[in-house]
């Protein structure tokens, strides 16, 4: 029953994976992910490409600004922190 | 600007120092909008939220107990105010998404091997393909249900730790962790799917 036995490690894993992307686990459930990562062509390939959907995410620039700020919605901002900073020190 | 630079910012203004104010609104504005965009997905929401987001900010500044923790609170702020005009999205899922539907198909006959995945070896830095799918990652995202983007756009756009997302959101951080994992699948399939597609030779070439 090898396969199956391989099929299990990789569901596994799967389910793990973010974990193990973001050094969240265990070392030593660390160590097994690893272990079996390198001994299994779908799941390296698998994992290789979750990691570059987040470094995607990591390097992502929203297109779409806010348009400028109006001049009476900014003086009211100020006005707000103004106001705190005279509360805090009375 | 950097997570540094943006804590300083805030420890100016704690201190009392208004220099560092248009800089901040300029800096968290933009964050703001795109956050509450993408959660409220009405732009017109969107700019309403950034500003009372940033009136609440500024009106309790001095409840911000460690800089370092800025972004997050600036977040939290923000989802509330999201929260006041959102509507009900219709992509919610009633529960957490099984892992199953994520497992990459396999051959037809079961074979493990003959997994069906694009290579991803080749993305570039830089380039067309690299923008293409930066565009394919922001409709991923914006077309995910409302509980993975906002796990997705906190933990891996703006890079908050599982612990302050967790915070964000009044999610405890295993639940962070859950919807996390099937955002970014969510988002692996799309991006697998268009790659996969991209790579299919075009019929008379």
């Amino acid at each position: 029953m090898a396969s199956h036995q391989h099929d299990e490690n990789c569901k596994k894993m799967f389910a793990l994976l973010s974990e193990y992307l973001d050094l969240e686990l265990l070392a030593e459930t660390c160590k097994e992910m690893a272990a079996h990562i390198s001994g299994c062509g779908p799941c390296a390939a698998f994992t290789e490409s979750l990691r570059k959907t987040i470094d995607l995410c990591r390097a992502y620039q929203p297109q779409e600004l806010p348009g400028p700020i109006a001049r009476d919605a900014r003086q009211k901002l100020l006005e707000a922190y103004q106001k705190m900073l005279a509360g805090r020190r009375s | 600007m950097e997570r540094a630079a943006e804590i300083e910012l805030a420890r100016q203004l704690l201190a009392g120092d208004p220099e560092a104010f248009d800089r901040f609104v300029d800096h968290f504005r933009a964050k703001i909008f795109h956050y509450s965009q993408t959660v409220c997905g009405h732009r017109e929401d969107a700019e309403e939220v950034v500003q009372e987001t940033l009136l609440k900010v500024f009106e309790n500044f001095d409840q911000l107990r460690d800089p370092e923790h800025v972004r997050a609170w600036v977040f939290r702020i923000a989802k509330n105010a999201c929260l006041m005009k959102r509507r009900k999205s219709v992509y919610a899922p009633r529960q957490e998404l099984s892992l199953d539907e994520f497992l990459p198909a396999r051959g037809a006959d079961g074979d493990p091997v003959k997994i069906e995945i694009a290579d991803w070896s080749g993305i570039p830095e830089n380039g067309v393909l690299r923008s293409e799918l930066q565009h394919v990652l922001e409709d991923a995202i914006a077309n995910m249900p409302e509980i993975y983007r906002s796990v997705m756009l906190l933990r891996d756009v703006e890079e908050l730790s599982t612990e302050e997302t967790a915070q964000v959101l009044d999610l405890n951080p295993d639940a962070v962790k859950t919807r996390l994992h099937r955002a970014r699948l969510l988002a692996r399939k799309t991006l697998d799917s268009y790659l996969r597609a991209r790579r299919q030779p075009v019929e008379g070439n």
